[in-house]
């Protein structure tokens, strides 16, 4: 990845690190055209890297709300068969899933 | 699991050719009724996915709403370690893939805590029972929620690693933490692991008093991770880190402190660097083990989570809970002494023994302050030690407590049988009355018994009761020994002792 | 007046089922019989729930004998985009990756809809997770545009469009993110309300981008788009970024715009929504449309918002940057789709999620979750992120600006008339030009309106104008298009939207 944000186009290689980061098994295939693509949607939008100055503020949210709570009071949950409803695998009322690489969380 | 042996160094070598520093980030769940941003029960233990809504399954549409009581939990926890309180602040979208995030992402706060910039202190004691102080400066404490809990089937270890498949069961996911994040604790030197583990120790009391969290340890309630690093002595510079997670008991806390020092002085001794990587502590074996290494490849991708607008808590509001805040452990750690009497070596071992609310519930609920103190500081503390746990996490109440005293002071029982009762109770056979019932534990105070009973003694003793007969009381003691024994200890011993001189004398 | 039942609006038929001249059932059954007639062309719907339709239809009838109605539009039946989701009928939100999903929850909008006595005709196709212009990014195949079947019907809320348009329902349910409930209006002679930021309730909406997505009506009249409203705006504490205020009399400013009397309101045509890129009969029939609101008295001013010509690049970064993150969840563990990757023996939770994740999503659907997750990264948040969240600010003192020189705001929707399948399907570009005008509004949180401004000459198909009105002010779109509305029916001598004007296929 370059150093400077947006100085090179992005890369092939910079696509397959991405759909890694998203995990998205990309083939060749679509890397070779999904690629291409990004760099002229990204060209056309790198005009934003100018536009606007230190001080103007970023807006996250069009409302102007702030503090909005819920009391702490419990609410019906589902059942644990509805919860499980969708899963593709269930044993033991849990959702079965593939074993997991990595650390214990 | 990786298991290469690692060529450790004798800590206090270690601590003559480095400095630890030392960082600590603990995890608080809350005791909200309800989770981080649903209306879910937030209580342990439930049967599985029986405490989900689409808002914590992450069900497609779903969206979060924020626990009113869980920020005012933080601002309590936040000015409790004299932090500021953010004006204004935002949740934030932590993103990365694990099964047990429904959403892929934790929601969490990210460059803008609702707490920061605090300190607390901590105490540590020597062996001569000199105190010395550390403060602990807080960098932050922010909200956040945590996540499911994986079963692993298969494999031989019930573990993560060689495990066919997993279970997954959403009822913890979205129940309120608070994450505390100290700075780097540096100039504690041998001290490092003890500061530890009193810090860890420190938050649990101030916790405790504030009534925001279960703090129990042993449920994960409260959960910590110690980062440590060594620089050469006097350097002044701080080293690589490492991070080890699951460190699940105040001891452990000080035992892996003591380890990673041991064990990051043998790979430097060696010529060798230390990886920046995140490490398991295994409570049965005393180790850490080599986790996930740390690399540019994690990105996390925070930004501001869009479906929650921003916290700010008014100063008002903020005043408010301060004013309302209970007294700081130290004040209250006064009073408590002058109210019970208690010498500064009762106090600082009460508190050292992490004893110190027990003994005020055990003496809340009836025992007088020294009774209570002897039954969690030799007979409750030597358990746990045997049993490497702390002294909360036994299962045994204050109120067990106070009331095996209780039966003590009424004649019920003696301090030999009240050990035995605390047998019965730590091993779950019931209340203190329901163990003595049912191991029939009562003294026998049926005089008739009692008295056949001295009178076989006397007679199968003649020489003995020949010299109390001459005025040699002292020997009695053999008689009453004997009684006992016949009694199996079920009696006691100063009514023994009349009945005996009453015959004979 | 005795127009077939599918050919009324929905306030003739609320009047029809008040004067106890139709029931929901038969009104009901009308529609659905002109689904199983028509939709086979169209496509616009993904799910078709006929035995949930009409009982929910009888339980109206049921209300109405009892005297005891719901809503005013209780019996009249709604379809709904499938995006919103719906308890007990399937929600694939136009992507395989959720095929067969069915929610055990209903969308706050659903709900209301329920509790409104509306029954359900069935889901409407989409964009795939909505990113899209033409409803040609659907994973179940494109929606027709009822007036030419080779043509697209906009999107990504094409099926909703497509649906009114064709008379397969009086009403629907579209979500407008960039423009896909008012684009797809315009360009299949509908009209589409995408209401203030906050007015309706997001739960239960499958989110594309949080802070853009916005649910609305899609409709044959202003009149229908501010009933409907009624029904789904207001308050929802299950949704955090909902506004806590009464929605406005909004039926009541239909009445007032009807009256073809604006005097006293100023318009402000935007000099940056118009011009090159926009088609010639696109630009004539707005044109004329502002002349009419002249002629009803209103004032017009000319105003400029130079930061909108950044607003198609923010909206291209803060879009795929939330949708990446919307979109983690997709990942074969709780729902869903679960695809075991080929030639590997015993896979890990995160080679499935790997290989689920590339062929459940689409194209489009990819494109935009890596350009967001590239977005986000660090060393690019500030310039790309940040950045456009700072256009955001801009555009929203440029529209700050404009209303202070105006009470409305006006311009074309859509800069072009329906293009035909499959012409811009692979120029992603091209296909994000298509939203250049309705964009603006969603970075702002604002209200907008698309009512339909006629057919061009060139090819004879429908084109919008849109009017915009500060937060809140939904009342001021809602008269104005009203009263656009009545001037140029009374031009046309009836509605646009005529059966006998659709492709012959689909002709009643």
């Amino acid at each position: 990845m370059p150093d400077i944000p947006g100085s090179d186009p992005i890369t092939r290689a910079d696509v397959a690190h991405l759909a890694d980061l998203a995990r998205i098994d990309l083939s060749d295939e679509e890397l070779d055209h999904l690629a291409p693509q990004l760099a002229v949607i990204l060209d056309s939008i790198a005009s934003i890297r100018q536009v606007a100055a230190d001080d103007i503020p970023p807006t996250s949210h069009p409302l102007p709300l702030t503090n909005v709570f819920r009391e702490d009071e419990v609410r019906p949950s589902l059942t644990a068969e509805e919860a499980l409803s969708g899963a593709p695998q269930v044993e033991e009322q849990r959702f079965a899933v593939p074993r997991i690489l990595g650390d214990e969380q | 699991m990786t298991t290469t042996q690692e060529a450790l160094v004798d800590f206090d070598e270690a601590i003559a050719a480095y400095d630890p520093a030392m960082g600590l980030e603990v995890h608080v769940e809350l005791n909200t009724a309800t989770k981080m941003f649903c209306g879910c029960p937030a209580t342990f233990g439930g049967e599985p996915n029986t405490q989900t809504c689409p808002t914590c399954l992450g069900l497609p549409g779903s969206m979060p709403v924020v626990n009113g009581k869980a920020v005012e939990s933080a601002i309590r926890i936040g000015l409790a370690l004299n932090c500021q309180i953010a004006e204004w602040c935002r949740f934030a979208r932590k993103n990365y893939f694990y099964p047990d995030m429904p959403k892929n992402f934790q929601t969490s706060q990210y460059d803008e805590p609702i707490a920061f910039d605090g300190w607390t202190e901590v105490t540590v004691f020597d062996e001569s029972g000199d105190g010395e102080t550390f403060r602990v400066e807080i960098e932050r404490a922010h909200m956040e929620e945590d996540t499911g809990k994986s079963l692993h089937v298969g494999g031989s270890t019930g573990r993560i690693h060689g495990a066919e498949y997993s279970l997954v069961d959403y009822n913890r996911a979205g129940i309120p933490l608070i994450e505390i994040v100290t700075r780097p604790i540096t100039g504690a030197g041998e001290k490092a692991p003890a500061v530890a583990r009193a810090y860890v120790a420190h938050l649990r009391e101030l916790l405790l008093g504030l009534g925001v969290s279960d703090v129990r340890m042993e449920q994960g309630s409260l959960r910590c991770d110690v980062n440590l690093s060594l620089a050469p002595a006097g350097s002044g510079t701080l080293g690589t880190r490492t991070e080890t997670k699951n460190v699940n008991s105040l001891r452990s806390v000080e035992r892996a402190a003591r380890y990673e020092i041991s064990r990051q002085a043998g790979i430097l001794d060696a010529g060798g660097s230390v990886l920046q990587e995140t490490r398991h502590w295994h409570e049965d074996t005393g180790i850490t083990t080599s986790g996930r290494v740390k690399s540019d490849a994690e990105d996390y991708r925070y930004f501001p989570e869009p479906d929650l607008v921003p916290v700010a808590p008014s100063r008002e509001w903020v005043e408010e809970l301060r004013a309302s805040l209970p007294e700081p452990p130290r004040v209250r750690r006064a009073r408590l002494q002058a109210e019970w009497g208690f010498s500064d070596l009762e106090m600082r071992d009460t508190v050292g023994a992490g004893a110190l609310d027990l003994v005020a519930e055990t003496i809340a609920t009836g025992a007088s302050p020294q009774t209570a103190r002897k039954w969690w500081l030799s007979e409750l503390a030597r358990r746990a030690n045997e049993q490497g746990t702390d002294l909360a996490a036994l299962p045994i109440t204050p109120a067990d407590v106070a009331r095996i005293q209780a039966l003590v002071d009424e004649g019920a029982i003696n301090d030999k049988l009240a050990r035995q009762v605390f047998d019965g109770v730590l091993a779950g056979e019931g209340t203190p009355d329901e163990v003595v019932a049912a191991r029939g534990l009562a003294i026998v105070s049926d005089e008739g018994a009692l008295g056949a009973a001295v009178d076989r003694a006397i007679e199968a003793n003649p020489d003995v009761a020949q010299k109390i007969r001459d005025g040699k009381v002292a020997a009695a003691g053999a008689l009453i020994g004997a009684v006992m024994k016949e009694m199996r200890g079920q009696a006691d011993a100063a009514r023994v002792r009349e009945l005996i001189l009453e015959r004979l004398q | 007046m005795s127009a077939p039942l599918i050919e009324r609006t929905a306030a003739e038929l609320a009047d029809a089922l008040a004067a106890g001249e139709v029931t929901s059932v038969e009104v009901t059954q009308a529609f659905l019989d002109r689904i199983a007639a028509v939709d086979g062309e169209v496509h616009a719907f993904l799910h078709v729930d006929v035995e949930g339709a009409l009982a929910a239809a009888r339980a109206s009838d049921e209300r109405r004998a009892a005297g005891r109605l719901a809503s005013p539009l209780d019996g009249v039946p709604i379809a709904v985009k499938d995006i919103l989701t719906t308890r007990g009928l399937p929600t694939t939100c136009g992507s395989r990756i959720l095929e067969g999903w069915v929610p055990p929850y209903d969308a706050t909008v659903v709900e209301r809809l329920k509790e409104a006595g509306l029954p359900i005709l069935g889901k409407t196709n989409m964009d795939e997770f909505a990113m899209g212009s033409s409803t040609e990014h659907s994973a179940y195949g494109p929606t027709h545009n009822p007036w030419d079947l080779e043509r697209i019907p906009g999107g990504s809320g094409g099926g909703s469009a497509a649906a009114v348009a064709a008379f397969e329902a009086p009403l629907a349910i579209g979500t407008d993110t960039g423009g896909s409930i008012r684009q797809p209006g315009a360009v299949t002679g509908t009209v589409g309300v995408k209401p203030t930021y906050g007015g309706v309730s997001r739960y239960g909406l499958v989110a594309l981008a949080n802070s853009l997505d916005q649910a609305g009506p899609v409709t044959r009249t202003v009149e229908d788009a501010a009933l409907l409203h009624a029904v789904i705006g207001g308050h929802d504490p299950l949704d955090s970024t909902s506004i806590d205020e009464p929605v406005p009399a909004l039926v009541e400013a239909v009445r007032k715009g009807r009256s073809g009397d604006l005097a006293g309101l100023t318009i402000g045509v935007v000099a940056e929504l118009g011009g090159e890129g926009y088609q010639p009969g696109v630009l004539q029939r707005f044109q004329e449309g502002v002349e009419l609101l002249v002629q009803a008295g209103a004032e017009v001013v000319q105003v400029s918002c130079p930061s909108f010509q950044h607003a198609l690049a923010a909206y291209y970064l803060i879009l795929p940057s939330e949708a990446s993150s919307n979109l983690a969840r997709f990942d074969a563990m709780r729902y869903g789709l679960r695809v075991l990757p080929e030639g590997v023996e015993a896979p890990s939770a995160e080679e499935v999620m790997r290989a689920t994740r590339d062929q459940g999503f689409g194209d489009e659907v990819k494109r935009r979750i890596i350009l967001g997750t590239y977005a986000l990264s660090s060393g690019y948040y500030d310039a790309y992120y940040g950045q456009a969240q700072k256009v955001r600010t801009l555009v929203s003192r440029d529209f700050e600006r404009a209303f202070a020189k105006a009470d409305v705001l006006v311009s074309p929707t859509a800069p072009t008339t329906a293009f035909r399948l499959g012409e811009k399907l692979d120029d992603p570009l091209a296909m994000y030009l298509n939203d250049i005008a309705t964009i603006p509004a969603n970075l702002a949180g604002i209200p907008g309106i698309s009512v339909p401004s006629g057919v061009t000459d060139e090819d004879g198909l429908p084109a919008g104008l849109q009017v915009l009105a500060p937060a809140m002010a939904d009342d001021r779109v809602y008269r104005v298009g009203a009263a656009l509305e009545s001037m140029l029916e009374q031009q046309w001598g009836g509605r646009l939207l005529d059966p006998d004007k659709l492709d012959k296929a689909v002709r009643a």
